[in-house]
């Protein structure tokens, strides 16, 4: 892993520091970008002294939070659904299944108009990619449940609401887990997207700007916070599930 | 052992589990593409027999327990247990139930459950005990399995002949009337084969419950059934029904005994030209 890094800065290190490659001529050096970060006074406003650097990141995993919070409350529970009720399945899921492939950029003008608030479009569209992605799995979940596990359940006298709660749920749990470390990862994107448009705030927002300010480390900045702070959600995500399905941690490690 | 006041006993107490398959006959599909995979067939099953069916490939022996286990409907005839219909005219599948428990030929035991969760799982969720009562129940049983220390353990921890024996275990704490085996040992080497049939004999010893049990192992049959039916090539129809008086309880022993040796004679004849035939029109639908 170190290797990996140590190969990247100094790959960056060379093409722009020391042999000033003329694709990267406007491409902010390691030492600018870190000297920048971590300055107290920095040049182009914003680095881990400012408060500004907080405000963006705050604004942006609150759109975050509030956006896969919304698909997780409705998207596990409508996958869920969509897999165990055959008849559910046959009406929502060719609308869920047209709706799906829409690019969520192309839902930027119609997610302005429908919401006036601030924060409105950019949460929505973040949402949007969030809950596709999450109902997807939560159904493919329900999809890859061996047939004999809820034959058994039936067996051994299940009701088919027990079924649904013994053997449904944890069934679906690997994908629905998958389906959510997916989601982060594409709300994480959307956002970027919906801020660049439509934010007032947020690292997307601050992106853009400072693209348009010419304040190229910023850019950098922004672009390495995003990465980490979704690196963080991610690995939060697959505590969670990792605590949930012990029994999964414990065979693989046993076997 | 106590087989002898086992035997002595049992007339006494109202013996339950009698299956009786009348005139059975199952069709997948429809129009062209349909084909007949049970056809008439008739089994009566004694209450407390264990009854096997040997037969080749496909040749219906799951469709039959399907059907009794309400997995699968049937097309035409009845199935009684104990008199009472589970499937015929008018009601053409019968609705799964605790009384008739698979244990399924690539194990079904929940995953993400402990063992013990595992075992108390169908008591519980009827309402028939307390969780803890449950428990305690399952306990002992494990330890007549020889299965205690892994209360604790999740299924995927445990050897395929451990996990099937829990199934079994699972199956029996809900005292039910029938126990439904698919193939439940195949795919084992078989050393850990023969301690399985072992210990499922010792189960069938210890409990009151008939067993269907399926298979295409000979020796299997011969070895565990109280009577074994030869099921023919698809369309599947009892060929022949073979009893084994080979009185319990068996050890490995039997195994090498001129009558059981004569038996399984008996048995392969029946099912050699049924494979024959099977083997051919296999070879019938890939030219």
């Amino acid at each position: 892993m170190l290797l990996g890094f140590t190969l990247f800065f100094s790959t960056w290190l060379i093409a722009v520091d020391v042999l000033g490659v003329w694709r990267f001529r406007y491409m902010p050096g390691l030492w600018e970008v870190i000297q920048e970060w971590t300055a107290k006074k920095p040049k182009f406003g914003v680095s881990i002294f400012t408060s500004e650097y907080y405000t963006h990141i705050w604004y942006s995993l609150r759109r975050v939070l509030i956006a896969f919070s919304f698909s997780l409350v409705l998207g596990v529970p409508l996958g869920l659904f969509m897999g165990w009720y055959r008849k559910f399945k046959e009406f929502s899921f060719p609308v869920f299944e047209m709706l799906r492939p829409i690019p969520v950029l192309a839902w930027v003008p119609l997610a302005i108009l429908m919401f006036h608030t601030e924060e409105g479009p950019v949460i929505y569209l973040t949402f949007l990619s969030a809950f596709f992605a999450t109902t997807l799995n939560a159904f493919l979940g329900v999809q890859s449940i061996d047939r004999d596990l809820i034959r058994a359940a039936y067996c051994l006298g299940s009701k088919p609401r027990d079924v649904f709660r013994h053997v449904v749920v944890p069934g679906a749990m690997p994908y629905i887990f998958i389906g959510l470390q997916i989601a982060m990862g594409v709300a994480w994107f959307s956002l970027v997207a919906g801020e660049m448009v439509a934010g007032r705030l947020g690292l997307g927002y601050l992106v853009n700007s400072a693209y348009t300010t010419s304040r190229y480390p910023t850019i950098v900045i922004s672009m390495f916070t995003l990465g980490f702070i979704g690196w963080l959600s991610s690995a939060f995500i697959r505590l969670v599930g990792d605590r949930l399905m012990q029994y999964r941690a414990r065979v693989l490690s046993s076997g | 052992m106590n087989s002898l006041e086992h035997e002595a006993v049992a007339p006494a107490k109202q013996l339950r589990g009698g299956i009786s398959i009348r005139n059975v006959s199952k069709v997948y599909g429809s129009g062209r593409s349909s084909f007949m995979a049970v056809d008439s067939c008739s089994i009566e099953i004694a209450p407390g027999e264990l009854h096997v069916i040997v037969g080749p490939s496909g040749c219906g022996k799951t469709t039959l327990l399907n059907a009794i286990a309400g997995f699968h409907s049937i097309s035409s005839g009845e199935i009684y247990l104990d008199g009472e219909l589970l499937c015929g005219p008018g009601k053409p599948q019968a609705a799964p139930g605790a009384d008739r428990v698979v244990v399924f030929q690539n194990g079904a035991l929940f995953p993400w459950k402990t063992i013990l969760d595992n075992l108390t799982y169908g008591p519980v969720i009827q309402g028939l005990m307390t969780k803890k009562d449950a428990q305690n129940l399952a306990r002992e049983r494990m330890a007549t399995a020889g299965l205690s220390g892994f209360e604790d353990s999740y299924p995927g921890e445990l050897s395929s002949g451990m996990a099937r024996r829990v199934e079994i275990a699972r199956a029996l704490l809900n005292d039910p009337k029938v126990l439904l085996l698919d193939e439940p040992f195949r795919g084992m080497d078989n050393l850990t084969k023969s301690i399985m049939h072992e210990s499922l004999l010792q189960i069938y010893d210890r409990n009151e419950v008939t067993v269907f049990f399926i298979t295409h192992d000979i020796e299997e049959a011969a070895f565990l059934g109280s009577r074994v039916s030869v099921m023919t090539t698809r369309p599947g129809r009892i060929k022949e029904t073979i009893d084994v008086d080979i009185p319990r309880p068996r050890d490995y022993r039997v195994l090498t005994s001129d009558k059981f040796l004569g038996l399984m004679g008996r048995i392969v004849d029946a099912v050699a030209d049924e494979a024959q035939k099977a083997f051919e029109a296999g070879e019938r639908e890939l030219a």
